[in-house]
């Protein structure tokens, strides 16, 4: 994409609470772009004295929602940029960003391999921006999406991850709970495993395209257990999540 | 910064704007610590670390972590400034000043430069005359506990009149040098020297 | 002497995506790229991102050398780029 990313004031239109700790904000863009699923944008904020922080916030939304993009943010601990969104934000404030950012974690419906997301924490919010895309080009390759949280409230989109599978013949969600599981649960409650990969990867036809995002170590576990399975690493995408909850 | 934005109802992290004489221009006073670094932590065995000095024609001598906590120690009570702008006041270390560690090496007397190498890949370099005098020294203490990795333990240099990126973390040694030859940053846009009272922060200042 | 990797605070070039964007006026971090230390080739969103820094260090997630380094003052962005065999930027 060979075009500069100028600043803009983006406006907020709507909050929506996803889980305690996790916030999805609505953004009206002036000068709005269509992106591709995966990418982010950087938002600046600008305290009185001048003093600024960026961070950078994938997309969760997908690109065929026009002039708009919600960005999906974990309130992290002593974290200064997203205490502010979190506490600080009005619907109507406006908020400095540019974007979208990125190339090579990204995935378009145009492409025919089967897909396999793992995400890890607030890591699915790109991957989330992947599923809707599918769905909004009628795309039904072959999918699974392993998502792996600590506990059943930190399951984001949750309600929306079944409205996905029961809309689509080929899409199928797999959590995996690594401290505490629902009551009754008899699903994957432990961390991810060369085990667990092979179940989930077991039903795909053909070889899949693999997008890992999550906390760095959960992401060079995932890798190299899919590198061990003979996964080619052209197939491979990552991206590590900071404690902010995002790429940066 | 044209069409720029503020943030209605953003302050940023706690911090204080310059405050009388111990702030110097363009600092905020931080509560915290934050961790910078260049790459991952190294974690080095005491058994295998050492600190060295050498370069020019003296005689390199070098200390094991058992020799080296044999050496008189200090406490030191210093303000520290980040080029990241965040000054932290009061910070409390203890170990050996350079004085003492130079006193144990026959200085070459053409040796006007130090290069500083950390484990890892990290350098830094200054004039001799900034390490003496009382004006710097290899702590392994800090608050009371023993250096913590994220901030440069075993042991890191710590020289408070010159920017931060000058107390060298994870010090392995110093390379003894007739001219100065720029170190990690200094070498790409970072002033030379860096004293923070007159804001030497980049290349020019 | 071992150095023992603390891996958990790291990112990637995925984060340095719009610093890149700046300099190169193209994406990059779908653009490949190669270690003049070890050989090691991948797209530049695979290199290890250290951003807590007084500038910005991309490594090569094989041998961990340096293969960029970038610093933004008021007035210039600094770039050494010596630890890349090659960078790539599309027509």
């Amino acid at each position: 994409m060979q075009r500069g990313i100028e600043w803009q004031a983006a406006i907020l239109k709507a909050i929506r609470l996803e889980t305690p700790r996790v916030k999805t904000f609505t953004f009206t863009l002036p000068d709005w772009t269509p992106h591709r699923a995966g990418q982010h944008y950087d938002i600046r904020l600008t305290a009185p004295d001048g003093y600024q922080a960026q961070r950078s916030y994938s997309v969760a939304s997908e690109p065929e929602r026009v002039g708009e993009i919600d960005l999906t943010v974990e309130l992290v601990e002593d974290g200064e940029v997203s205490t502010f969104l979190h506490e600080g934000l009005v619907v109507g404030d406006l908020i400095e960003m540019r974007g979208p950012i990125g190339g090579y974690f990204v995935w378009e419906a145009a492409q025919s391999e089967p897909l396999l997301l793992v995400g890890g924490g607030s890591g699915v919010v790109p991957l989330m921006a992947m599923l809707r895309h599918r769905a909004a080009a009628g795309s039904n390759v072959p999918t699974r999406l392993l998502y792996s949280v600590r506990a059943p409230m930190e399951v984001i989109y949750a309600a929306e991850l079944d409205e996905l599978v029961r809309a689509s013949p080929d899409l199928k969600v797999l959590l995996t709970f690594t401290r505490a599981k629902p009551q009754g649960w008899e699903g994957y409650a432990r961390r991810i495993d060369q085990a667990m990969l092979g179940e989930v990867m077991a039903p795909l036809s053909s070889t899949p395209r693999a997008y890992i995002c999550g906390p760095t170590l959960l992401v060079e576990s995932v890798a190299t257990l899919l590198l061990q399975s003979g996964l080619p690493r052209e197939l491979i995408r990552t991206e590590r999540f900071g404690p902010s909850g995002g790429p940066a | 910064m044209a069409g720029q934005v503020f943030s209605r109802g953003f302050f940023g992290k706690r911090r204080t704007p310059e405050q009388g004489q111990r702030t110097p221009p363009g600092q905020y006073i931080t509560p915290d610590f934050p961790v910078l670094s260049v790459g991952p932590t190294p974690r080095i065995p005491l058994g295998e670390w050492n600190f060295y000095i050498k370069g020019l024609n003296q005689k390199p001598v070098q200390w094991s972590w058992d020799d080296f906590i044999q050496l008189p120690a200090k406490s030191f009570k210093v303000d520290i400034h980040c080029v990241t702008k965040w000054t932290k006041l009061d910070t409390e270390w203890e170990g050996v000043s350079v004085d003492t560690l130079l006193s144990k090496v026959g200085l070459d007397s053409r040796a006007s430069y130090v290069t500083v190498f950390s484990y890892g890949d990290y350098t830094t370099n200054l004039p001799l005359a900034d390490l003496m005098n009382d004006q710097a020294f290899i702590a392994y203490r800090y608050g009371g506990q023993p250096l913590a990795p994220e901030h440069g333990g075993p042991a890191r240099l710590v020289v408070p009149h010159l920017y931060l990126w000058k107390s060298a973390k994870w010090v392995n040694g110093f390379q003894m040098m007739e001219h100065d030859i720029s170190g990690f940053w200094e070498s790409l846009g970072y002033h030379n020297y860096g004293d923070p009272w007159k804001e030497q922060r980049y290349q020019g200042d | 002497m071992e150095i023992d990797l603390n891996r958990s605070l790291m990112l990637d070039g995925n984060a340095l995506a719009g610093v890149l964007q700046e300099i190169f006026s193209m994406e990059m971090t779908a653009s490949p790229t190669e270690c003049a230390h070890c050989g090691y080739e991948g797209e530049m969103g695979t290199l290890l991102a250290f951003v807590c820094s007084p500038g910005l260090v991309l490594r090569c997630p094989s041998c961990e050398n340096v293969i960029l380094r970038i610093v933004q003052t008021p007035d210039a962005i600094y770039l050494d780029a010596r630890g890349a065999a090659f960078l790539r930027l599309t027509r």
